[in-house]
């Protein structure tokens, strides 16, 4: 049966972005242990549908200032993907790569930025590369475009896209350890219907 | 008592005497405050869409789209003693808050479009305006003088 409605997502569906959400982000914790030279530490990530208000909630409240990432999708697959860290997970970026001792998201420098943007491009394309090896389904993604704000305007963009499927967001909740440091990041995936149906369907999910 | 009213996304509602109404973090969607003052109604909305009319949807929430929203708004004010005639318009949010060529990411400035066409047929002039840009706006409208305070993530708060 095609999925019409985000919400028609059986738990089977579920589990299955679920094993895509586990299977990304171990990649993802791979690949930025490696850029930063120090062991990151994954625990298993939370995979939930969320409404737009949990979701704003579950990243700090509305006013609460983070960094986005969009990358938009396509290829077999059409959508978008945003990630989304705190400052805290910012900070250790720039005190693991640059021995920066302190960091404000909104002060910014082009290094910085540099920084962030590559580990979103790393973040989003281990959870697409994820989807791709589990599908056989080639998956191009676009370079990540950057906005720091407050977390309710940066979710607006994919709430607003996601609207057309649905009132929730899939919602994708990763803590890593990083040497002494447990920090959080979140990806929020908002793929097309028709994209999300050629995916179960390809993967045998009725 | 003044009272603080919340307005989520896709939602709407009106204050009266010493009340606020509060909308946070509009990106690329508009909040719309409309007053009027001879009645000192205020009422705001917070839509995300432009057109009721290209939603595939239709059991869709009508309070999400700038039409079906400000007509909602209004009908909402003129019920509670406010006068179409008398209402002003402050608008704000429709930002642009990832950089790219995309059409889909242009939202925000089709969502202000949008609520000036309807704003128009509604004979309700626009007085004050803090749309665009690339940055996020938390929007507070007091019920008794019709000022829209927006706030910005690192930028001095402005009155209008």
């Amino acid at each position: 049966m095609a999925i019409i409605k985000i919400d028609d997502l059986s738990s089977m569906h579920l589990d299955v972005l679920k094993e895509i959400g586990n299977i990304g982000s171990g990649n993802a914790a791979t690949s930025l242990s490696e850029m930063l030279g120090i062991m990151v530490d994954i625990s298993v990530p939370n995979v939930k549908l969320l409404g737009f208000d949990e979701a704003v909630q579950f990243l700090g409240g509305p006013e609460k200032v983070a960094i986005g990432m969009l990358v938009r999708l396509s290829g077999d697959i059409s959508g978008m993907m945003l990630y989304v860290i705190q400052e805290s997970f910012a900070a250790n970026l720039a005190k693991a790569i640059m021995g920066k001792e302190s960091l404000s998201i909104l002060e910014l420098d082009e290094m910085d930025t540099s920084l962030i943007s590559e580990v979103g491009n790393i973040m989003s394309a281990s959870y697409v590369n994820a989807i791709a090896s589990l599908s056989g389904m080639f998956i191009d993604i676009s370079v990540p475009s950057l906005c720091v704000d407050m977390a309710g305007a940066i979710l607006s963009v994919p709430a607003i896209e996601f609207s057309k499927i649905g009132d929730k967001v899939l919602f994708i909740d990763d803590s890593f350890i990083m040497g002494d440091n447990e920090v959080r990041s979140n990806m929020i995936l908002v793929p097309e219907l028709d994209s999300l149906n050629k995916l179960f369907s390809v993967l045998g999910i009725q | 008592m003044s009272n603080l009213i919340n307005i989520g996304i896709s939602d709407l509602n009106i204050a009266k005497g010493d009340d606020t109404l509060v909308t946070y973090a509009l990106g690329s969607c508009v909040g719309i405050c409309l007053y009027d003052k001879t009645k000192q109604i205020a009422g705001l909305a917070h839509i995300m869409l432009p057109w009721s009319k290209e939603s595939a949807n239709a059991s869709d929430n009508k309070r999400r789209f700038a039409d079906t929203g400000i007509t909602e708004l209004i009908m909402m004010m003129n019920m509670s003693g406010a006068s179409a005639s008398r209402l002003t318009a402050k608008i704000a949010g429709g930002a642009q808050m990832f950089a790219t060529n995309s059409a889909v990411f242009n939202i925000g400035e089709r969502n202000v479009e949008a609520v000036k066409k309807v704003l128009a047929t509604y004979k309700i002039p626009i007085i004050a305006e803090e749309t665009g840009s690339n940055f996020g706006r938390t929007v507070f409208f007091s019920a008794a003088d019709g000022i829209m305070q927006v706030k910005a993530a690192g930028k001095p708060t402005k009155n209008v």
